[in-house]
């Protein structure tokens, strides 16, 4: 059943927030689904559709409930809480039921069916992707669909290998630490750290080619110069803020249609210092505010974008003797498979709780029915609450 | 092949213990399925490193299991039995390498969606086990020992959020010489009850003096193993064809001879030891990553009834504009390791709950060199707190009596 939040502070809407999340997270085998199916789509009264855009933000790396919704959590993520939050359709519920690895499961997040493929190899989804479904049947250009990525394993997530459907329709993947690398020329010696591929197999990255394609990007896609953008680089903290940046200028030179981020910072938990990964959460709350705020601010994107963020799945309860709480997401436990989405802009509901059940392959559809392209080959179901 | 087709021949391979226990169960691992005997056999072959806790519940499931009729068999592994096992996989070697089916199997059981039916299997299995071999109370008391924030000054932070609901909170603790009243009093328990891996000491940072008596594992005294380690790591990832599983299968095959361990030490500990940076994510380059994750391993396998954990300061994450800047990668952060320590006192505490006899157990988590603590124990009450001044030796008293 769906929740509409009064014209209350945003106080109350975090505890409102919270206490959902808390309360499904106790009962986990199964909640009454959701009945809010509204008389009339909110997309109706959006914008037109040639110009409607969508991002999708993931985090690669899930942040759990006691860390986030939760009452001892919302100080971690002020700004989800209290700035995104009461302007959004938040769906408590989000369920992976795939392989809990981030390559693997971002690709099923961008084909709507549960991939197999091998999580630590830089090879294709074996469906159709979203940005093949969307320049295909809108027969968009190249320049409409991008995927901004962490590691170089998602160097193939823009495009199938479903010889249907490909090649040629996917999206192009700018991967910034590899743009980094090629913009130091190779001088990388104390950037391993920050050039770490991911956090799941730190040691290994797999190697890209193609040094010239980036710095073309970089001069001719970004409207960067090197100096700039290595100056740039520079003054940020943190990988996935490197994203932001990269993001935000495609923005502003590309203004593509549909835009996918995807980051990691929280995924530092692998590690096991949970002060770091704290501090990943707090940096991708403040990440998320700051791209709302530029969806909010350009002229391309302010009134006509649909915001959707979610985590790719989550990270093992500390109840789990089989995994070590917070650190990874190994154990296949609720926790580690159940978590939230947040819908804000153009054509959204603002302040609705749903709290029934959904996929993540249920996403893909979602964005088909809401941009207007049919993912035949999709396994999920567009949400009723989107229609 | 299959469980049936097993011979004695096929333990060859593993070290003398575990092959003489293999060969003299052959009757009974011959009648369980594909899809569990090798995890089964993993524990065996492990055997002769394994803590005497670990020796007897692997002894107590073969005792079990050889004494149920064919009829209970079907019934216990009914589940088992439906789930299915890649040819590739039944055709591997797997009673000569169990682990790396296990491993493989793993992987399988994911991409094919089983793995949520496996883990129902296997949570029903240990249920019937557990039932089967009731769990023999520890010989006294466990008590837990957790110090953390050693070199914080003082913090904003509050402390001990989630263990506080489960005991006393004290904030008036006199910390006087605190590290070494602790270290005797969990020397007095080894010396009163002297136990074979049962009183353990492992330190984040360089280790205080402390009882022989006590089994001490810590960060700087293994640094040449990690070294070591990360050298060998090094060198196999430069090698063609190595990819992250491969790794981690070279890994769990390592020995501690192979990483030059010294041969005169207590091999059970020295595997021990091995595991902790093999198995381990982040115990290789974070020292508070290392005590929370060695006191896990400590805690389930030997089953200790004395864990005192000193978490150490761990070297600091630099952020991506300082990399560029050259700071020092290797300068501490004391703040950020207060804050791992204090959840890894939390999770300490979870693993020792999950032992037998956790309703008697204790707990006492100290911010090292200041006034606040957290003591749990059945003889304190739950989500209270004490103003009035205490002294560690007080604190200990009241969480044993």
């Amino acid at each position: 059943m769906s929740d509409r939040f009064p014209a209350c502070s945003p106080r109350d809407i975090a505890r409102a927030l919270a206490c959902t999340r808390r309360d499904f997270l106790r009962s986990a085998a199964g909640l009454v689904a959701g009945s809010a199916v509204m008389s009339a789509s909110p997309f109706v009264f959006g914008a037109t559709a040639r110009k409607r855009k969508v991002i999708v933000v993931t985090f690669g790396g899930g942040a759990r409930d006691q860390e986030t919704f939760a009452p001892d959590g919302q100080q971690n993520i002020p700004h989800l809480l209290q700035e995104l939050a009461p302007r959004s359709s938040f769906f408590t519920q989000v369920v992976n039921r795939g392989i809990l690895g981030h390559y693997v499961a971002t690709a099923s997040l961008t084909t709507g069916v549960y991939e197999t493929l091998n999580n630590f190899s830089a090879v294709p989804p074996e469906h159709p992707t979203v940005f093949e479904y969307f320049r295909k049947d809108l027969n968009r250009p190249i320049s409409d669909a991008w995927v901004v990525a962490p590691s170089n394993g998602f160097n193939r997530i823009g495009e199938s290998g479903y010889r249907s459907y490909g090649p040629g329709w996917g999206a192009r993947v700018i991967l910034p630490k590899h743009l980094l690398t090629a913009a130091m020329s190779g001088a990388t010696t104390d950037y391993e750290h920050l050039l770490r591929d991911n956090y799941e197999t730190p040691l290994y990255a797999p190697q890209l080619g193609g040094t010239e394609f980036e710095l073309e990007q970089l001069e001719m896609v970004l409207k960067l110069s090197v100096e700039d953008f290595k100056a740039h680089a520079k003054t940020l903290s943190s990988p996935d803020e490197l994203s932001l940046y990269i993001a935000r200028q495609l923005m502003r030179q590309q203004a593509p249609s549909l835009l996918w981020i995807t980051m990691h910072d929280i995924d530092v938990a692998h590690a096991g210092t949970y002060s770091l990964y704290i501090e990943g959460i707090r940096r991708t709350d403040r990440l998320c505010a700051e791209l709302w705020k530029i969806i909010e601010t350009e002229p391309e994107y302010a009134g006509n974008t649909t915001l959707f963020i979610l985590p790719d799945f989550g990270r093992d309860s500390d109840e789990d003797a089989g995994g070590n709480g917070f650190q990874h997401h190994r154990t296949g436990d609720p926790a580690s498979r159940t978590t939230w989405m947040m819908a804000l802009g153009a054509g959204v509901r603002e302040g609705v709780v749903y709290d029934r059940p959904m996929q993540s392959t249920d996403l893909v559809p979602t964005l088909g029915c809401i941009m207007g392209f049919t993912p035949t080959l999709a396994q999920g179901k567009p949400l009723t609450e989107f229609l | 092949m299959l469980p049936r087709d097993l011979t004695a021949d096929q333990f060859a391979g593993y070290p003398p213990e575990a092959r003489k226990l293999a060969v003299a169960n052959l009757d009974t691992l011959r009648r369980l399925p594909l899809s569990f005997l090798p995890s089964l056999l993993r524990e065996i072959a492990g055997f002769d490193y394994k803590f005497p806790a670990e020796r007897r519940a692997v002894t107590g499931e073969l005792s079990v299991l050889s004494g149920l009729t064919p009829a209970q068999i079907a019934e216990w592994f009914q589940a088992f039995s439906q789930l299915s096992v890649s040819p590739k996989l039944e055709q591997s070697d797997w009673p000569g390498h169990p682990g790396k089916f296990v491993e493989q199997q793993s992987e399988y059981l994911w991409s094919t969606h089983q793995l949520d039916a496996f883990r129902r299997a296997a949570t029903e299995y240990g249920d019937r086990i557990h039932a089967a071999i009731p769990p023999e109370p520890p010989p006294i008391n466990r008590l837990g020992i957790a110090i953390i924030g050693q070199g914080v000054a003082s913090t904003g932070e509050p402390l001990f959020r989630n263990l506080r609901k489960h005991g006393t909170y004290f904030a008036q603790v006199k910390p006087d010489n605190g590290v070494r009243v602790l270290l005797e009093a969990v020397a007095a328990r080894a010396a009163a009850h002297p136990l074979p891996y049962g009183h353990w000491y492992i330190d984040g940072g360089q280790p205080a003096e402390h009882s022989p008596a006590l089994i001490c594992v810590s960060w700087h005294g293994l640094e040449a193993l990690r070294a070591a380690l990360l050298r060998n790591m090094q060198a196999q990832i430069a090698r063609p064809g190595m990819g992250p599983e491969e790794l981690r299968t070279y890994l769990a095959q390592l020995t501690p001879a192979d990483l030059g361990m010294d041969r005169s030490a207590d091999p059970v500990l020295s595997y021990f030891q091995l595991k902790v940076f093999t198995e381990g994510s982040g115990t290789q380059i974070f020292s508070t990553t290392f005590a929370q994750w060695t006191a896990r391993e400590a805690l389930r396998r030997a089953q200790p009834v004395t864990m005192l954990v000193r978490f150490g300061v761990r070297q600091r994450q630099r952020p991506m504009n300082e990399l560029f800047s050259k700071v020092d990668a290797s300068a501490p952060d004391p703040a950020g390791s207060l804050i791992d320590g204090d959840m890894g006192a939390y999770y300490n505490w979870i693993n020792q709950q999950r032992l037998p006899g956790s309703e008697r157990s204790c707990f006492l988590v100290w911010f090292e060199g200041h006034n606040q603590a957290v003591a749990v124990s059945p003889s304190l009450a739950p989500g209270t707190q004490s103003t009035s001044a205490a002294t560690l030796t007080d604190l200990l008293t009241w969480v044993t009596a």
